[in-house]
């Protein structure tokens, strides 16, 4: 970038031509373009669609915004609103997707994905069968299967059932040659390895008799389907007893006794996921709690911190007081460890039998901080008070600063107490700063995933829910747990409770600036 | 301006770079028909894995790329990156994910009924999943009870309670350690649990386990009431965690530790002269452990099917892929030819440990369990519940887990 701008000395400024600012553009839009034609190419050959098109718009907007010569706030614009959408809007939009769907366990692919598997996994080898060292041999594109069967050479292909090859060369027990083919040596075979194990020669004309494969063209064995899928009818078949299986609304090959196949594919589910959590009456009860504690946990925090924060702030602004920076610094240290880290090992001293606070301050006293549902609560935003008034300390530090001295002195001279003159004047012009971090600080809270998971990982937990969550579990920890700890995974109530949330914080702090707004008119 | 504009056309790079990025698909593919695998480890296979796959390169001409994948993620990466194509040919995990792989179509079967017999019988099982072979088994592991033989010289205990008192009789502060946590630990106290007729799942007489639940009634109640007496008399403490136990028995605050293979290296460093025995039984059945197979496993979406299954099932199969892997690893083998020559007294003792022990579940339905096991059992030590209401509460909630999943 210094290059470009020191060899480019006397070009005529403002306007606009061949001068080499264009042959900058040119080359640097040039290899974005480069860039963005490789992606389409890729994404054409991986068949991602989605991608292929958003790539093709953004090339478009690129080059429009770059080269028009009225696209001046475009120019400015664009590269931002590419991130946005990249990392942002697609995240959104793809959590709202999920939501809608069934993805989790059993459910992680697409139909043809499922087809292919199920197919794969029920193609049993035929019990008692022997395995036969296995020749591949191909003609051109053809490929066949060569192997010896009671000291007869046999020759087949997709097309032609297993059948003598009485010109084969042998050796031992194991096909060398057979004239008119080519014996494919393993590099051969490295390069068409889908075509080796998806060719199956059958042993003869009738399909119950099952047909030769391979895994690692070394070997063959003697398999049928237990399990055919018919295209037509889009069903599986059991060979066995002529069960049919079709599929279902909710993603699964199911037999008319209510037995599925898996794996199963992901299909929409409309709104499922968003009752899910007071659908089963075992999970009403602590969802509702864990929905109040997530308000109360976030509303406590905050209002604790800014508590403790603003006493600080204003006993350490008093000027008569000496060595107030050291005190300052002093109580900006918990802010300077990271958050999880603190939790971590806030959790090792709250430990009831172990634990620092227990063994020393409670000389050897068993108090479950963490395991009494009541406790556990207390704790958590003891530890988060500890953790956050640093910030609040620091941010009404800076706001005390806007309080005009002289506004202060005339409310004394008027006879206001140090109480009076903290409430009606202090205050006002501190809350008008500080009100939107205080809302920020709520939304945070509210998601403060981190300090739940590594001071309490949620517990104590619930008895008897479907899912392992605990009395101190917010929304999110709570979502993390629904997601990948309880067991099979569902990705799309997780993803439900994911968009609720977000719903709710969008409207607390809109809520919250919309007052914060008044409060600066006053 | 020029400056600026060209801070712009960086952006523009940027974000094409990014996107180019995300649309980047897997390259390798038939057309360049370059015979190469890739292979997910934890960080301790990487290391063992290495000679092997040396060994195998010279012998075959295929490369074996290692990835190393932390030990937590390599189930859970597996069957979210397997069906975008982008996952690996082959992983080396703890057999116990099997279930939820087939359940979700990430792993391919494989042709291995001709050489399962040449395997450790739990080894073998632990592989099959619904009548079908899927890995190849390579080493075991399970819990065994390790003795400090420092405190005490002699066990006589013929019961997990008379062990108790035995434990008590060195005059340390714990009489055994058994590691729990927050969450309890049902890997670790399996042993006492199964010696009470309470087995996670029914199995079938071929070993392989059906989905019906079997740790509810009176064994169950009977294990839950003898957990909440242990619990009581201070001998498991939900406060004792994995590092707290290590640290104790490390310190010689207790004779015995139940732990598996991983606590070893820890005890050696720290100079213990120990033996490792089997865990006596609590309920009066035989106690056995979990048996842990860590296999290797071909993906279903692998590009290179043949060349999978020649490294897994015809090389690493072998008695000198076994051999070499146990010199790398010291771990006991799968092979029954490799792991009849060891010699080694601790490896030996995991494995007479072991002898009875039934491989972990591997049915999806076990991935319901954990958590409200460990719930539960966490629960009732600590006194939180009625131990009966507590255990009966897991049972249903497992039970509606299964249901619903």
């Amino acid at each position: 970038m210094a290059l470009t701008t020191s060899t480019a000395p006397a070009v005529t400024g403002g306007r606009r031509g061949l001068g080499v600012g264009f042959l900058v553009k040119l080359v640097v839009v040039g290899l974005a373009d480069a860039l963005g034609l490789y992606g389409v190419l890729t994404s054409l050959a991986t068949e991602q669609w989605g991608i292929l098109v958003f790539l093709v718009a953004i090339l478009a907007v690129v080059n429009w915004a770059y080269f028009s010569r009225r696209a001046v706030a475009a120019k400015y614009l664009v590269p931002g609103v590419i991130f946005l959408f990249a990392y942002q809007i697609f995240a959104i939009g793809y959590t709202g997707y999920v939501a809608f769907t069934n993805y989790g366990d059993g459910h992680n692919s697409t139909k043809s994905d499922a087809i292919e598997q199920i197919s794969m996994q029920n193609e049993v080898r035929v019990e008692g069968s022997a395995s036969y060292p296995l020749t591949v041999v191909a003609q051109g594109e053809r490929l066949g299967f060569a192997v010896v069967v009671d000291g007869e050479a046999q020759l087949g292909a997709p097309d032609q059932p297993l059948a003598p090859a009485p010109d084969a060369t042998v050796a031992g027990e194991q096909v060398e040659a057979v004239p008119g083919w080519e014996t494919l040596r393993f590099v051969d075979i490295a390069s068409r390895q889908a075509e080796v194990t998806a060719l199956r020669v059958a042993l003869s004309d009738d399909p119950a008799d099952g047909s030769l494969r391979t895994q690692d063209a070394s070997t063959a064995f003697v398999a049928v389907p237990a399990l055919q899928y018919d295209a037509e009818a889009d069903a599986f078949v059991d060979t066995a007893d002529g069960t049919v299986y079709t599929p279902s609304e909710r993603g699964n090959f199911v037999s008319e006794d209510g037995e599925a196949l898996s794996p199963g594919w992901r299909v929409g589910v409309g709104f499922d996921n968003f009752g899910a959590m007071v659908a089963d009456a075992r999970m009403a009860g602590p969802f509702v709690q864990i929905f109040l504690w997530t308000f109360a946990f976030a509303f406590l925090s905050v209002v604790t911190t800014f508590a403790l924060g603003i006493f600080l702030a204003v006993t350490f602004n008093d000027q008569r007081l000496r060595g107030r920076r050291i005190y300052r610094s002093l109580f900006i240290l918990p802010y300077a460890f990271p958050g999880f880290l603190s939790a971590l090992v806030w959790a090792g001293m709250l430990n009831d039998r172990f634990g620092y606070i227990n063994v020393v301050l409670f000389g050897g006293a068993d108090i479950p901080w963490l395991t009494d549902p009541v406790l556990a609560k207390a704790s958590v935003i003891l530890v988060n008070l500890w953790l956050g008034f640093p910030y609040m300390f620091l941010i009404c530090t800076g706001a005390l600063q806007a309080v005009p001295a002289d506004l202060v002195d005339a409310a004394r001279i008027d006879g206001a107490g140090r109480w009076q003159i903290f409430r009606n004047v202090t205050l006002p012009f501190v809350m008008v700063t500080v009100t939107p971090l205080l809302i920020s600080s709520f939304a945070f809270n509210f998601n403060n995933f981190a300090l739940i998971y590594m001071l309490t990982g949620g517990g104590p937990n619930f008895v008897g829910t479907p899912y392992v969550v605990g009395h101190t579990d917010v929304l999110i920890s709570m979502v993390y747990s629904v997601a990948f700890e309880s067991g099979s995974k569902q990705y799309g109530v997780a993803s439900a409770l994911s968009l609720l949330i977000f719903v709710m914080v969008g409207v607390i702090s809109w809520l919250g600036f919309r007052r914060a707004r008044r409060l600066e008119e006053i | 301006m020029k400056m600026r504009r060209s801070i712009l056309m960086l952006g523009a790079i940027g974000a094409s770079l990014t996107l180019a990025a995300c649309a980047a698909g897997p390259q390798e593919g038939p057309a360049g028909g370059d015979e190469k695998l890739t292979l997910w480890v934890d960080p301790n296979r990487f290391v063992e894995m290495q000679p092997l796959v040396e060994a195998y390169q010279e012998e075959s001409g295929v490369e074996v790329e290692l990835v190393e994948k932390a030990v937590e993620d390599i189930g859970p990466d597996f069957v979210a990156q397997v069906p975008t194509g982008e996952g690996p040919d082959l992983i080396i995990s703890a057999h116990d994910g099997l279930g939820e792989w087939v359940k979700n179509g990430v792993v391919a079967p494989i042709e291995f009924a001709d050489k399962a017999e040449e395997f450790l019988p739990a080894a073998a099982q632990a592989v099959a999943y619904d009548g079908q072979f899927y890995g190849v088994p390579l080493a075991l592991e399970n819990v065994a009870l390790v003795r400090n033989d420092d405190l005490l010289s002699d066990t006589k205990a013929t019961t997990f309670d008379e062990l108790i008192e035995e434990g008590r009789s060195a005059g340390t502060e714990f009489p055994v350690l058994i590691q729990q946590g927050e969450q309890s630990d049902p890997y670790h106290m399996y042993p006492l649990q199964s010696s009470f007729g309470a087995q996670v799942f029914e199995q079938n007489a071929d070993g392989s386990y059906t989905s019906e639940l079997a740790m509810g009634g009176e064994a169950g109640h009977a294990w839950a009431e003898y957990l909440a007496k242990l619990g009581e008399e201070g001998v498991l403490d939900i406060a004792v965690d994995g590092a707290v136990a290590g640290q104790a028995f490390g310190d010689g605050k207790s004779p015995y530790i139940i732990t598996g293979p991983w606590g070893i290296p820890g005890m050696q460093e720290a100079g213990i002269d120990f033996t490792v025995l089997p865990v006596p039984s609590a309920g009066g059945e035989a106690a056995q452990p979990f048996v842990g197979v860590s296999a290797i496993f071909i993906s279903a979406k692998s590009e290179n099917p043949v060349l999978a299954n020649d490294f897994a099932v015809n090389y690493l199969s072998t008695e000198a892929a076994q051999d070499l892997l146990y010199e790398t690893s010291k771990r006991s083998p799968a092979l029954v030819a490799s792991a009849d020559k060891v010699d080694d007294p601790v490896i030996a003792g995991f494995t007479e440990a072991g002898a009875e022990g039934a491989p972990m579940p591997a049915i999806p339905e076990m991935s319901a369990v954990w958590g409200f096991w460990g719930a539960a059992e966490a629960q009732i030590i600590d006194g939180q519940v009625d131990p009966i209401e507590g255990w009966d509460a897991l049972v249903d909630n497992i039970q509606g887990a299964i249901d619903a999943g």
